[in-house]
Order: structure tokens, then C-alpha cells, then sequence
């Protein structure tokens, strides 16, 4: 009754393509950025800020740049986290040797990282489906032995760790949980809007084409050269901005196990869960895969079970394991499906059709 | 020792734990070949298995029923698997079926450590891992005897594949899942029992990497070594798991040794073997052995 377009009239083709095209969405989306911008800072404790939302907006932001390649132009790839460590270790490179501020710094990691993603989808060129993701692997593997063997690039520290130095934006030094939260915020807004954006562009529309039949794409004249490695290239750079994120605005100091391979898979499951192919689902999976192990060991140890951790832990894998198979047998669309149903029932409440 | 006996010793060292990839391997292809599944918890199979039968021959049961407990065991559970993941997944994109697997593989972790404990259990069968004497070069009695497992077992499977009626109706099912079904081949037996089979390869390759490095976590995880083997091989070819296996375990073992003695550069065993296969796949983009898929319009 009160979700419906009925009344509302668009006048002009811009107005005709908008994002939310329903008033009631434009306001249900004012209000959720207000929640996020004002609410959530104002209410939220410092642990968290820096431990549940900060962590899921950069997770976001990776599984939005994984959803572009696989989700819209259709090459799996099961190396992303590599490509999150270039930036990571990117952006520490910037900071320590140039001091560069802090979102030059930002976009910079991520033209590192879409630097080497490019080389890393050469191989998409030739290779297909499985075959590319096992090939992916070689990215995650290689990047990873590069990061820890060569002491370069983590500035010779003996123990291979990446301290990031403070960061101030505009003389403004972010050093609190909020300030970072506020950062990570304000640029995830910034990539999830251009990339709602290029899948709704001639770029985005030539990804899907290629994803539902390279072949059919290349003959109605797309070149596949161009496109899969430009979808190769903005994905590696929304992975290396999330590990820019992740290494000023979560951690602070870590070391390259913080990006090995079961990164990568939870990336994949983000998005497959969360809906393969919606910018919204990324946002919904990363949530699900970040607040899922927390929920289910808080759970868990409100049973309390003494002297039995060890056994918990390997319940926390089984649940979580478990949840994502049940959850593919109920919705293997994902979360976004679910919602876009849910929103269409909406629409005809109190009516079933 | 001069330079040549010692570069054998690498090759044959790498060649026979290219064989133990391609144990591994065998288990991926044979689920892809009658399921079209990517069977991502191979490697969990793997670890539950070799924690199942340590566990029992810790307990006092002797190595023979250890094993028919553990290969009973396998099955309940590969066919387990067949019912509650994949049945209800039936007809869903790869990508649904490949995450499914990955979630299960978790499960599988967490159900094999939580029911026998997350510490490392030592496993012996009785071959030592120790060198010949007498031969010119050194070649480990367990390595030697564990590519003669792996070539025991390639060629009961190719045996089983291409001269008995089950091997035959599942050779049916794997190349056309409709025509097979209309000859009146079940396919819910065809994938019982490849997963059975799968789960027996598991075991089996469980057990060999098990004695190898001993029965632990870090099982599961040379998995990933063997889709090096397997993209290399080919998805679908069972010659293909073996030949691969040669090639990445010879070519890594050479690499990792002669990389460090000239270059200096240390650990590119991690990844050098999915450069080889990545560069093998620009010129065959289906694997060595691989069926050529035909695109059409």
C-alpha cells in the first residue's frame, strides 16, 4: 500500500534512469546513509566500529570489485586476496617512502593493484572457466611468495609486518575508531556509487554480454581483449583500495597472512552468496560472511561450555560451513533475490497478486 | 656426488611426489568426469579420511580392519554427501555447486578434527622413508612404493572404467547426462557410487600424504597443489592426473632446488607449479589430456 509507484511521473529520460526510480526507495536510502553517517558513529562503541563495521565496509568494497569480474563479466577468480595485499603493501610503500595524503595514496594502491591484476588476467584471454580460477590461483600464490620473499617492500622489517605510519586527511589526523570508520564510510559510498554506475554503462553492459557468451559478444563486435581486462583491472583496483583500507583503517600494522588464500574464498562466497551480478548483494554477502562467525561464536559461548574451546572452533567451521551449503540449496540466487522478492510482494501488500 | 647423479636424484625425488599430486588429482576428475561437479572438498575427504583410520589404528584395531572401517566409513559419507548437498543442488550453475563444495569442505574440517582432536598423530604403514642402498642415486622406499599405489590405482580405475558395466554406464553418464538417462542408467546410483569411489581415492591418498607429513590439518590443503596438476592434466582425463602430476612434481623439484643453488631465490615451490601449468594452458587452453569443448552461437 504505501510501497508502490503509482503518482509518481517522470518527466525526463535522466529522471527515467535513476537508480531508485520509486520515491520511497530515494528516502529509505537517505535514511540508511543517515544511519550510517550519523547514527551509527553517534551510538556505536569503539570496539564495534573498528572490529564489525569498519571490517564490513572494506569487505564490501573487495567483494564489489570481485563481484564486478565474476558476477558481471563472468571470469571466476579465486586470487582476489592478492590482489587486496598488493594494495596493502602498495599503500604502505606510498606512505612510509613517499608520505603521500592519504586518498591520493588511496587511488594510487589501487592502480598498483589494477596494474597487476592486468597482468594477472592475461591468461583470461585464452583460458575459461574453471581452468582460469585454478590459473587465478597462481596469482595468489606468486604475489604472496613475491610480498614475503623480496623484504623491499615491507620497508626490510625483519619480520616481514607493515606498520602503517598515522594518516591525517586535510590536516585532520584520523586516528579514532569513528574518524576511521568515517573514512572507510565515506570512500566505500564513493566506489559502491561509480560502481553501480559503469555496470549500468556501455562498459558494464558489454561485461554482461561477454559473461552470458563470449562468443555471441565477440561476434556482435565487443572486443574481448579490452573488456576482460578491463574488468580485470577496475576489480584488482577496488581489491587494492579495500587493502589500503584494510591495513590504515582496520589493522594498523599487520603481516601477509591477513590476505592468504581462505580470504580469497570467503571474498568468493560474499558474492555468491550476497547475489552473483547486484552491487547490493555484495553488501548483503559481505555482511552475512563477516557477522556469521561472530554471531555463531557468540552463540556459542553464551552455552558456555568450559574447557571445550577446541571443540567449539571446529563447530564455529561446521555451522559455517553447513549454513552456506543450506543457504545455496534454499536461495542459490542469494541474498539480493531474496530481497528483490521481497520488495515485489511489497509493492502489492495487502494483495497476493 | 658429481652434478648429473644429483640432478636425477631431484628429477626422480619430484617425479614420485608428482605421483602423490596426482592421488589427489584422481579424486577431482573422477567427480568431474561423472558429475560435472568441482569438487572443492577433495581435500577435506582426504583429511577426514587419514584422521578416521589413525584413529583407528590408534585405538588397537589392526591395520587390515582399520582400513575396511575407514573405506566403509568413506563411503557412508561420500554417499551422505551425494543426498543432502548434491541431490537438492541438481541442475544449478557450476559456480553454485563449486561454493557449495567449498562450504562443505569447512564442514568436513570441522566434523573430522572435532570428533579426533586438532593434534597431529604420527602414521606408519610400515614402509620407511629412507633410501635404497646399494643404488646409484637415492630413491625413497616409501615414495617408490607410494607411485606404485598411484599406478595400482589408475589402472584398476581405467580397468574399471572401460570393461565392466558399471565403468561403462558411468562413462555414459558423464558424456551425455540425458541420453544416459534415457537408456534407463540411474543416475543417482552412477553419482552414489562415483562419490563412493571418490571417497575411496580420498583414503587412499589420505593415507600416503598422511605417513608423508603426518595426519594434521595441513592435509587438506594439498589440495591446492593438485589442481595445479589438474588444470595441467586436463579436468576430465584420468591419464591426464598422472601426467601432470609427473610434470609438476619434476618440474617444481628441479626448480625449487636449482632456483636456490643459482638464483637465491627460496620457496618458489609454492607456486611454480601453476606457472608451468599456466603457461601449458596458453598453448592448450583445455589441459594436456582435457576434452576440447566446441562453442557454437
Amino acid at each position: 500500500m504505501l510501497y508502490r509507484e503509482s503518482g509518481q511521473f517522470v518527466s525526463s529520460y535522466a529522471r527515467d534512469m535513476r537508480i531508485f526510480p520509486l520515491l520511497q526507495d530515494r528516502w529509505a536510502f537517505a535514511a540508511l546513509l543517515g544511519v550510517a553517517f550519523v547514527a551509527i558513529p553517534a551510538l556505536a562503541s569503539d570496539y564495534w566500529l573498528s572490529t564489525i563495521f569498519t571490517l564490513f565496509l572494506i569487505y564490501s568494497v573487495a567483494a564489489i570489485g570481485l563481484n564486478l569480474l565474476t558476477g558481471y563479466c563472468g571470469q571466476l577468480s579465486i586470487g582476489h586476496a592478492a590482489f587486496m595485499a598488493v594494495g596493502a603493501y602498495a599503500s604502505y610503500n606510498f606512505a612510509v617512502r613517499l608520505d603521500l595524503p592519504v586518498l591520493l595514496n588511496f587511488v594510487l594502491s589501487g592502480l598498483v593493484a589494477a596494474g597487476v591484476g592486468l597482468v594477472f588476467g592475461l591468461p583470461s584471454l585464452r583460458i575459461k572457466g574453471f581452468y582460469l580460477a585454478v590459473a587465478t590461483l597462481a596469482a595468489q600464490f606468486t604475489i604472496e611468495w613475491a610480498l614475503v620473499s623480496f623484504s623491499w617492500f615491507a620497508n626490510d622489517n625483519p619480520i616481514g609486518a607493515i606498520d602503517m605510519p598515522p594518516m591525517t586527511l586535510l590536516g585532520w589526523a584520523i586516528s579514532t575508531p569513528r574518524d576511521k570508520y568515517l573514512l572507510t564510510l565515506a570512500v566505500t559510498l564513493v566506489l559502491a556509487v561509480a560502481a553501480k554506475n559503469l555496470t549500468r554503462s556501455e562498459i558494464g553492459r558489454s561485461w554482461m554480454a561477454i559473461r552470458d557468451l563470449d562468443v555471441a559478444a565477440e561476434i556482435i563486435g565487443i572486443r574481448l581483449f579490452r573488456y576482460k581486462l578491463l574488468a580485470f583491472m577496475v576489480s584488482s583496483f577496488y581489491a587494492g583500495v579495500a587493502g589500503a583500507l584494510y591495513a590504515f583503517c582496520y589493522l594498523g600494522s599487520l603481516e601477509i597472512s591477513a590476505f592468504e588464500l581462505v580470504v580469497s574464498f570467503r571474498l568468493l562466497g560474499m558474492i555468491i552468496i550476497g547475489g552473483l551480478g547486484t552491487i547490493l548483494g555484495s553488501f548483503l554477502g559481505a555482511g552475512f560472511i563477516v557477522l556469521l562467525p561472530i554471531l555463531i561464536s557468540q552463540t556459542l559461548a553464551i552455552l558456555h561450555l568450559p574447557g571445550m574451546s577446541d571443540l567449539l572452533a571446529n563447530l564455529e567451521l561446521m555451522i559455517f560451513g553447513g549454513l552456506i551449503v543450506l543457504f545455496l540449496i534454499v536461495e542459490p540466487y542469494g541474498l539480493a533475490r531474496l530481497w528483490r522478492t521481497t520488495k515485489e510482494k511489497l509493492r502489492l501488500w495487502p494483495f497476493p497478486y | 656426488m658429481d652434478e648429473l647423479s644429483f640432478g636425477m636424484e631431484v628429477l626422480v625425488s619430484g617425479l614420485l611426489q608428482g605421483f602423490m599430486y596426482s592421488l589427489v588429482a584422481l579424486g577431482f576428475v573422477l567427480i568431474i568426469k561423472s558429475s560435472g561437479v568441482f569438487n572443492f572438498a577433495q581435500g577435506a575427504m582426504c583429511l577426514f579420511a587419514a584422521l578416521g583410520f589413525v584413529s583407528f589404528t590408534e585405538n588397537g584395531v589392526p591395520f587390515w580392519l582399520a582400513l575396511v572401517l575407514a573405506i566403509l566409513m568413506m563411503t557412508a559419507v561420500a554417499i551422505a554427501i551425494e543426498r543432502i548437498v548434491l541431490r537438492p543442488l541438481v541442475a544449478r550453475p557450476p559456480l553454485i555447486l563449486f561454493m557449495a563444495t567449498v562450504g562443505l569442505s569447512f564442514f568436513l574440517e570441522g566434523l573430522a578434527q572435532g570428533i579426533w582432536g586438532t593434534q597431529p598423530h604420527g602414521l606408519e604403514i610400515g614402509i620407511p622413508d629412507q633410501p635404497f642402498e646399494g643404488w646409484p642415486i637415492d630413491v625413497s622406499r616409501f615414495e617408490l612404493f607410494a607411485a606404485a599405489v598411484a599406478l595400482v590405482l589408475v589402472a584398476s580405475l581405467v580397468f574399471f572404467f572401460h570393461r565392466t558395466r558399471m565403468g561403462r554406464a558411468l562413462r555414459a553418464v558423464s558424456d551425455d547426462h540425458t541420453a544416459a538417462m534415457s537408456v534407463g542408467i540411474s543416475l543417482q546410483t552412477i553419482w552414489a557410487v562415483t562419490w563412493g569411489i571418490a571417497g575411496l581415492v580420498a583414503l587412499v591418498a589420505g593415507i600416503m600424504w598422511g605417513t608423508r607429513l603426518g595426519v594434521q590439518y595441513s592435509l587438506s590443503l594439498i589440495v591446492l597443489k593438485a589442481l595445479a596438476v589438474l588444470i595441467l592434466g586436463g579436468f576430465n582425463s584420468i591419464t591426464g592426473a598422472v601426467v601432470g602430476g609427473l610434470i609438476i612434481g619434476g618440474s617444481e623439484k628441479l626448480a625449487e632446488v636449482y632456483a636456490g643453488l643459482y638464483l637465491g631465490l627460496g620457496g618458489i615451490e609454492s607456486f611454480f607449479g601453476y606457472l608451468v601449468a599456466m603457461v601449458a594452458l596458453f598453448f592448450r587452453p583445455y589441459g594436456l589430456f582435457g576434452d576440447e569443448i566446441i562453442e557454437r552461437v
